[in-house]
């Protein structure tokens, strides 16, 4: 027993991921968390997509269910685990209940490498942004499965062009990626990496965010990777292969019930994946806004005070809606619940301001809220750019953002070097 | 028993003639046109876990360049292999290779 | 990193690969047998993983099993007809092909009875972290020619390919 606690204690002075130092009880810790908060994350998602492209829409969305609708991602969840198991007549039974599966631990598996921290992630790959293109580039065969086991010509014809758009719009990631790659060899013993949490030490050690390095260089490399990021999850404008007026909701048009949710929980899952690539490449990963440029501690200071600040902000604005609720009995139980639920975020947010919680918490509080930007991101386009056509999408991926991609990876070597000839001969 | 706990080269050695021989018999015997070409795919990956192992063996990265090279390859010989079957069977709607017999005297 | 319980994962692999090979060349439709070879070229990426070999397990993965096996896919659902599910499925041969096959068998196992004791006992130690690295230097050094050659093989194939598959040329 002692022995056991011993093994538990020895992973907490390590400045290793659990995978790195090889501790079997952290990582598992760390996936479940990691699990955990994606699944937070994906019901999370799913309440502000409708709600933000609501309020885009000037109406309001979901309102009814709980207050303000908070609990419509639970009532949706029920719903499809209720709702019958069809498999289509003439369907390859074995084929239809795999597709969805691999899509979900293609979507998911990506996560074993993505950086919270330093030291919190769960392993640390030395290939690591290697493993994460490659993994996701396995829900193209989920996606292929399902649209084949469908037996049934919307979801063939919406599988073979879901497929082949993101098999175009991965390579032109590919190569924005590896101008990244490139911009993180440029440091003293003239080496980069591919491993995840290396790239971001990269980004600290040469002080700046790769989007804003060779400008404009880093910043066309991160448009190219954040258009065909939108592509490869296929959301709008890129949702040709799933908008229910053009295809009747694509590959998973046959699907109800558990197995539609798990698509749904795929495609939002990817979203993320793909969001922490871009963030961890070009935005810095978990590093806080302008290292150099308020740098002493002071700002630190400040700057560590963000998380609690966050979420009083949004306690602050579940009290004001309570407030707002009209005032008559048969909502006297939202209003409580929403007044409860306030009350639960602001104590979230004074226990992050303990120091002891808040140094730990500090560099996934930056990296979640990159990636929730992201995440806003692709809402916004979902509510404001019109569909792209099938073969405008594929003129775009091969004859607009690959070039670009070719241009931008010669550029940024190029000049790195002639910045190394010039400055260090 | 004892030898069998301890993974040695020549364990992965076994592992890639038993997949060789698995895509040998698959060309050797299959029908279908598509399941010759995935039995060659096989017999690359054997060769490919051969070259690996080796390559761990000696601890160098010889065998892991010419690894690559060769998925390369078998990339380059999957297209075009499924480019010929796509022109043949646009000519006689089968996969069959029996079938392939115009030139059977 | 230490590699855990090597033997365990050793045999777990392996025999996902052996079952996976097995259903490949067994299964009547192709689309099965190309899933079985998807099963079977992930847990060979893990093999490699095993060897010590992490960059040729991401080049497995992306390529074999995110490229490779799509082009499988998109053939088998274009030239698939279920005539060809129904048909005799192993061809005329079939015995001479075991026989052949048995033989190598025979020459394979011979091969490795006699030469158990050539190896070196312990594989030299490999640090893992420059693994990328030194594949690197080589491949843009001393294979520099056979990559640029591999390259211009890959273009042939591209437009042969093509060539082939267009409607009209």
């Amino acid at each position: 027993m002692g022995q056991i606690i011993q093994y538990i204690q020895s992973y907490r002075h390590s400045d290793l991921t659990p995978g790195a130092a090889g501790n079997m009880f952290w990582a598992l810790v760390y996936i479940m968390l990691v699990f955990v908060g994606l699944s937070v994350a994906v019901i999370a998602m799913n309440w502000l997509e409708r709600k933000i492209l609501a309020h885009m829409q000037v109406r309001l969305g979901p309102m009814r269910v709980g207050p303000h609708g908070l609990l419509q991602p639970i009532a949706d969840a029920i719903k499809l685990l209720l709702k019958e198991d069809i498999m289509p007549a003439e369907a390859d039974a074995l084929i239809f209940w795999v597709a969805p599966f691999v899509v979900v631990l293609a979507a998911f598996t990506v996560f074993v490498v993505v950086p919270f921290g330093p030291t919190h992630a769960i392993t640390d790959m030395n290939i690591g942004i290697l493993f994460m293109l490659g993994v996701s580039s396995l829900s193209v065969l989920g996606i292929v499965m399902a649209g084949w086991a469908s037996n049934s010509h919307y979801p063939l014809i919406g599988a073979l062009r879901s497929s082949a758009q993101m098999v175009s719009y991965e390579v032109a990631m590919g190569l924005a990626v590896v101008s990244a790659i490139l911009m993180t060899s440029l440091n003293a013993d003239g080496t980069g990496t591919l491993s995840m949490i290396g790239i971001v030490q990269a980004q600290q050690a040469q002080h700046e965010w790769f989007i804003f390095k060779f400008f404009p260089l880093g910043l066309l490399a991160f448009f190219i990777f954040a258009v065909a990021m939108v592509a490869e999850t296929n959301r709008a404008p890129f949702d040709l292969a799933e908008a229910e007026s053009e295809l009747t909701a694509g590959f998973h048009t046959e699907y109800s019930g558990f197995r539609w949710s798990l698509f749904f929980l795929a495609e939002y899952s990817a979203m993320i994946a793909v969001s922490s690539i871009a963030v961890t490449l070009w935005l810095g990963g978990w590093l806080r806004p302008f290292p150099n440029l308020l740098s002493n501690s002071t700002w630190d200071l400040v700057f560590s005070l963000f998380p609690g600040i966050t979420f009083l902000f949004f306690a602050a604005i579940c009290f004001y809606n309570a407030a707002r609720m009209p005032k008559h009995p048969l909502f006297r139980i939202q209003t409580v619940g929403l007044a409860g639920f306030g009350a639960v975020l602001g104590l979230i947010g004074l226990i992050l301001f303990i120091p002891a919680v808040s140094i730990r918490v500090q560099d996934i509080f930056w990296f979640a809220a990159k990636v929730a930007g992201f995440m806003y991101m692709y809402i916004w386009y979902r509510g404001t750019f019109p569909r792209y056509r099938f073969d405008q999408l594929m003129h775009m991926g091969w004859k607009v953002l690959l070039p670009m991609g070719l241009g931008v990876l010669v550029l940024t070597a190029s000049v790195a070097l002639l910045q190394e000839k010039l400055w260090h001969p | 028993m004892e030898s069998m706990l301890h993974i040695t080269t020549l364990h992965y050695l076994v592992l890639g003639a038993a997949l060789f021989l698995l895509g040998v018999i698959g060309v050797l015997t299959r029908r279908n046109v598509v399941i010759v070409l995935m039995s060659i795919e096989l017999i690359l990956n054997a060769v490919n876990l051969n070259l690996v192992a080796f390559s761990r063996m000696w601890g160098e990265v010889h065998g892991q360049v010419f690894a690559i090279f060769v998925i390369t390859d078998a990339a380059a010989e999957a297209a075009v292999g499924l480019g010929i079957l796509i022109a043949f069977f646009r000519n006689k709607e089968t996969v069959n290779i029996d079938e392939v017999n115009l030139l059977k005297w | 990193m230490a590699p855990v319980a090597t033997p365990f994962f050793f045999y777990l692999l392996s025999g996902i690969m052996l079952i996976g090979g097995i259903l490949v060349i067994t299964r009547k439709n192709p689309v099965h047998s190309a899933l079985a070879l998807i099963v079977t070229l992930l847990a060979q990426a893990s093999i490699y993983l095993m060897l010590y070999a992490p960059f040729v397990a991401g080049v497995q993965i992306i390529l074999y099993a995110g490229g490779i096996m799509v082009l499988f896919l998109f053939v088998i659902m274009l030239v698939s007809i279920d005539r060809s599910v129904k048909e005799r499925q192993f061809n005329s041969q079939w015995i001479v092909g075991m026989i052949a096959a048995t033989a190598l068998g025979g020459l394979f196992i011979a091969v490795f009875m006699k030469g158990k004791n050539i190896f070196p006992e312990h594989a030299l130690p490999v640090i893992e972290n420059d693994n990328t690295q030194n594949v690197a230097t080589m491949l843009y050094g001393q294979y520099m020619f056979a990559f640029e050659i591999a390259s211009l093989l890959l273009l042939v194939a591209i437009i042969g390919a093509v060539v082939m598959a267009k409607k009209r040329i």
